[in-house]
């Protein structure tokens, strides 16, 4: 039975897509059988953060509308064959979405796949709604400041008030922190919120850190989800929240400002 | 005209009781002059015409009664008819007056379900029952009774959510902001209070909020409300107890 993970935030701009990419990538590449689709219908990125922008024919609300089958709309990824995207509509916008057709789509692609990544578009509207709707398991991506905070807040009051977990009074969505845009030096000079503060408002069990990094606008310009680019700390970042969610322990890595981790790693060492 | 076609077969009922709260303006009377009764009534009028204006209005006789002052019915209500307000009831009447004003048409309230404050009132809110005494008295039935009316949260309420308790609210996780929590009985937070708690929402000035750790947007007993700037820096991330005395509301270390 498939999983469906829906990667969310109300915020715009925090990161989502980038997420979305990444750990369908991560997923994929250990083995699972994973489809990517994105909800931004009318604002598509996620086929540009896949690379597969000249590859799009037909889209999910081609799908929805029957004008074409799932198998001729979803793209396979070029650097993992077990990774498929299926791109939103440019020409359209979330009210072609209906939930009956998402619904359809997200019970066929389940026959099929492992892992369905969503990749919500920001707002707590239809795509959002719809994005979220069906979802096991949520990754709320947040960034470490209040107006980010608040709105992930608002975002996980939605999720378990109006999913169709909630609705059929099935066991909740399970609910996973993924800080993104971390800076501990700035932590350190009290210009970010730091992890803890974040903890304590959402009170949400933390899936990793993401800091904040320059590969991630490179991945994003080269169309390769940053998890590809191994040597980047937010690329090792997002491996290890995959390895995280499914199930293996590791540690932080990227909470404490770099002097301190590596510092930590010496003494080890010694 | 189209009535006869469309008239709904008898069996079908036409229409349905349903109860239902407003909140209505009350108008509480000191003196029995209607010349001084018009002059502050039109000054209040004038500083929001648009707010009063076809507002329905309870009057409250009680004070008057209290100092056994009598006040003609009939011209009272014809001063706050002209006065563009609507009277919808009466309470706190005398015999006689109750008698006059629903030879008006409208209807007489009781005034014991929201007690105005007054001397004997503030007493009972001062000295209220112990909670440990309550407890021990309650009986098996009585705690069945108590936990139909206690509404139990275990998650986090989050930002954008609303919970309504009919009765006592009991949340043991935090309250974020942006968050409102109502209970027409006492609130009790065991967690962080970050967002809005209104207790006695219907009018119980005796209800209580509870919280083990006040950062509240703001607090409410019986519509009496304190901001988060107006509280005082020595009882923020506290636990706290917020009841009503006098009509002030007090915050208070537990």
């Amino acid at each position: 039975m498939a999983r469906i993970i829906v990667v969310t935030s109300g915020k715009g701009g925090v990161g989502k897509t980038t997420t979305s990419a990444a750990i369908a990538m991560g997923l994929a590449k250990r083995g699972h059988k994973t489809a990517v689709i994105d909800f931004d219908v009318g604002l598509r990125n996620l086929d540009l953060i896949m690379g597969c922008e000249r590859r799009v024919v037909y889209d999910f609300i081609n799908v929805i509308n029957g004008e074409a089958t799932l198998n001729q709309a979803l793209i396979r990824d070029k650097n993992c064959n077990l990774l498929y995207i299926l791109p939103a509509s440019q020409t359209r916008d979330k009210d072609a979405l209906s939930q009956e057709g998402v619904g359809k789509i997200l019970e066929d692609l389940a026959k099929d796949f492992k892992y369905i990544v969503c990749d919500s578009p920001a707002g707590i509207e239809r795509g959002a709604h719809l994005a979220m709707y069906f979802a096991d398991d949520a990754f709320v991506v947040t960034n470490p400041e209040v107006s980010s905070v608040r709105d992930s807040d608002r975002m996980l009051g939605i999720l378990s008030s109006k999913s169709r977990r909630a609705e059929l009074n099935q066991e909740p969505i399970k609910e996973y922190l993924l800080l993104t845009r971390y800076s501990p030096e700035r932590v350190k000079l009290g210009e970010m919120l730091s992890v803890d503060d974040v903890q304590e408002i959402l009170s949400l069990h933390l899936l990793g850190v993401i800091p904040e990094s320059k590969s991630v606008l490179n991945a994003s310009n080269s169309g390769l989800p940053v998890i590809l680019d191994e040597k980047s700390d937010a690329g090792q970042a997002y491996v290890d929240i995959v390895a995280r969610y499914l199930g293996e322990d590791r540690p932080h890595r990227f909470i404490d400002d770099k002097k301190g981790f590596f510092g930590k790693l010496f003494r080890r060492s010694n | 005209m189209s009535t006869g076609s469309q008239k709904i077969p008898y069996s079908q009922p036409v229409l349905e009781f349903k109860s239902s709260t407003f909140s209505v303006p009350v108008l509480v009377l000191s003196s029995n002059d209607l010349k001084i009764i018009e002059e502050q009534l039109q000054a209040k009028i004038q500083l929001a015409p648009e707010f009063f204006k076809n507002s329905p209005l309870v009057l409250d006789l009680q004070e008057l009664n209290k100092q056994s002052v009598e006040i003609d019915i009939g011209q009272l209500v014809g001063l706050i008819r002209n006065s563009g307000l609507l009277p919808v009831g009466m309470r706190g009447g005398s015999t006689k007056q109750n008698t006059q004003i629903l030879a008006l048409g409208i209807p007489v309230y009781s005034i014991s379900s929201s007690a105005v404050s007054t001397g004997s009132h503030t007493q009972k809110i001062i000295n209220p029952l112990p909670v440990a005494e309550v407890k021990k008295d309650t009986t098996a039935t009585d705690k069945t009774a108590l936990s139909s009316t206690t509404t139990l949260i275990t998650q986090p309420i989050r930002s954008g959510q609303r919970i309504y308790a009919t009765g006592d609210l009991v949340v043991l996780a935090q309250v974020s902001v942006g968050a409102e929590i109502m209970a027409e009985g006492n609130i009790h937070v065991y967690g962080v209070l970050r967002g809005r708690a209104l207790a006695g929402v219907r009018g119980n000035l005796e209800a209580r909020i509870f919280c083990s750790d006040l950062q509240a947007e703001l607090v409410s007993i019986a519509g009496t409300y304190k901001i988060s700037e107006d509280m005082e820096e020595t009882v923020r991330g506290k636990p706290v107890q917020v009841y009503l005395q006098n009509n002030n509301l007090i915050i208070r270390d537990i």
